[in-house]
């Protein structure tokens, strides 16, 4: 077999994962934190500020990377999802259970500095325009799935139950991305963008492609960790499981 | 790959296809209804609602802007750089209001002028240093000199 192909047949065994879960997670972790501290200092301290906003900006160096994530993490979810719904691998099942509460903080955390910005800038903490009402709703479809996730006796399930959830919402995805663009709204259109020229000025956008990288090591943490603690609970009949928690291996 | 994955895989396709045509077609419906503001291009071609109250967003006209005596009392003029609407507003603008500057004014249309209730300053998604910013300027003002040589007011 492929070693790419058998490592990801391996990497869906628990115990397998747990180990390498394991591993993992101290280095996203650590590498989350100083990332996130070196991305806030140059953000909040060292980044000019803007000749409009004067330091009421700084809060992109936040709101920004939350909302790329916000995005993102819902991605990673109804990925592993429909991986759940079709190969029926546990793992997958698990995955998005622990996706689901980190990306609804990352999804509130934009909505909550979104709102702080808001107030000073347009002079409204909130307006029904299609960016905001849109993210609003992939809060809301967030809470969908850990509420109905929850709502069943047997976890996978539940998990099975969300997944379906999770890929009707995934048609919001890009109505979030390109709802500045397709429609007048009072949020402004894209900063930063991939391809082409960033509307940003270059000693402005690093700390903001810091903060990025920081918030992504800090989900691949926050799921690594969260996935564990499922691992075990599912597992707890299963010898590997007792092992690993009273410490014999 | 084994046909029940293959039942499933294709189950998945149809409902996230699905979803999205049905959520298309209820977008394209709601268009109007979406969209956050008319442009004075909108409102004086006749498709902002008549008689009852609306969003009305564009720039305000360099040159427009005064305010009546001691009140709070605003006068200025949304364009969209083909038509113009005058506003007409009472009350505390955003700090970011200014000549340039996009608005969303909400209020209703009374002969012809808008009267506004609220005016929110629409940010643009230009961030820039302070000397960068003048540097544009002045590179801006330079060309301006070199051609026509329109008469620039000094802004505060």
């Amino acid at each position: 077999m492929n070693p790419v192909l058998r490592w990801f047949h391996q990497l869906g065994s628990p115990p397998y994962f747990y180990r390498f879960a394991g591993r993992w997670m101290p280095w996203f972790g650590w590498s989350a934190l100083l990332l996130g501290a070196l991305g806030l200092y140059l953000g909040m301290v060292r980044a000019p500020a803007d000749y409009l906003q004067g330091d009421s900006f700084r809060i992109i160096y936040i709101h920004v990377p939350c909302a790329w994530m916000s995005l993102f993490v819902y991605v990673v979810l109804a990925v592993n999802g429909t991986i759940a719904l079709i190969w029926r691998i546990k793992l997958s099942e698990l995955l998005l259970l622990a996706c689901a509460p980190v990306g609804a903080m990352f999804t509130a955390i934009t909505l909550i500095t979104g709102m702080l910005w808001g107030k000073p800038t347009w002079g409204a903490y909130w307006v029904w325009d299609a960016r905001l009402t849109s993210e609003l709703v992939l809060l809301f479809l967030y809470f969908g799935v850990i509420g109905l996730a929850s709502a069943y006796d047997d976890v996978r399930q539940g998990a099975r139950a969300a997944a379906v959830l999770a890929l009707v919402g995934v048609v919001n995805v890009p109505i979030i991305h390109f709802s500045v663009k397709w429609w007048n709204t009072l949020h402004q259109g894209e900063t930063v963008r991939i391809f082409g020229q960033s509307s940003i000025d270059a000693s402005m956008v690093w700390p903001l492609l810091v903060m990025a990288l920081a918030t992504k090591l800090y989900f691949a943490f926050a799921v690594l960790l969260r996935t564990r603690g499922l691992l075990l609970e599912q597992e707890r009949a299963k010898q590997w499981a007792r092992d690993a928690v009273t410490g014999a291996t | 790959m084994h046909p029940l994955r293959k039942r499933r895989l294709l189950l998945i396709l149809g409902l996230v296809v699905g979803i999205g045509a049905a959520t298309t077609l209820a977008l394209f419906a709601l268009q109007e209804n979406v969209n956050h503001f008319y442009s004075p291009s909108e409102v004086l071609a006749g498709s902002a609602p008549e008689g009852r109250s609306f969003r009305l967003g564009g720039v305000v006209l360099e040159g427009s802007s005064r305010r009546d005596g001691d009140t709070l009392k605003a006068h200025f003029v949304i364009t969209d750089r083909f038509r113009e609407l005058p506003v007409e507003y009472e009350g505390i603008l955003p700090d970011l209001f200014k000549e340039g500057q996009s608005v969303i004014a909400s209020g209703t249309l009374k002969g012809g002028v808008f009267v506004a209730s609220e005016v929110l300053a629409k940010h643009d998604e230009n961030y820039m240093p302070r000397e960068v910013a003048e540097a544009i300027a002045k590179g801006k003002a330079q060309k301006a000199a070199d051609g026509a040589a329109p008469t620039q007011e000094p802004r505060p």
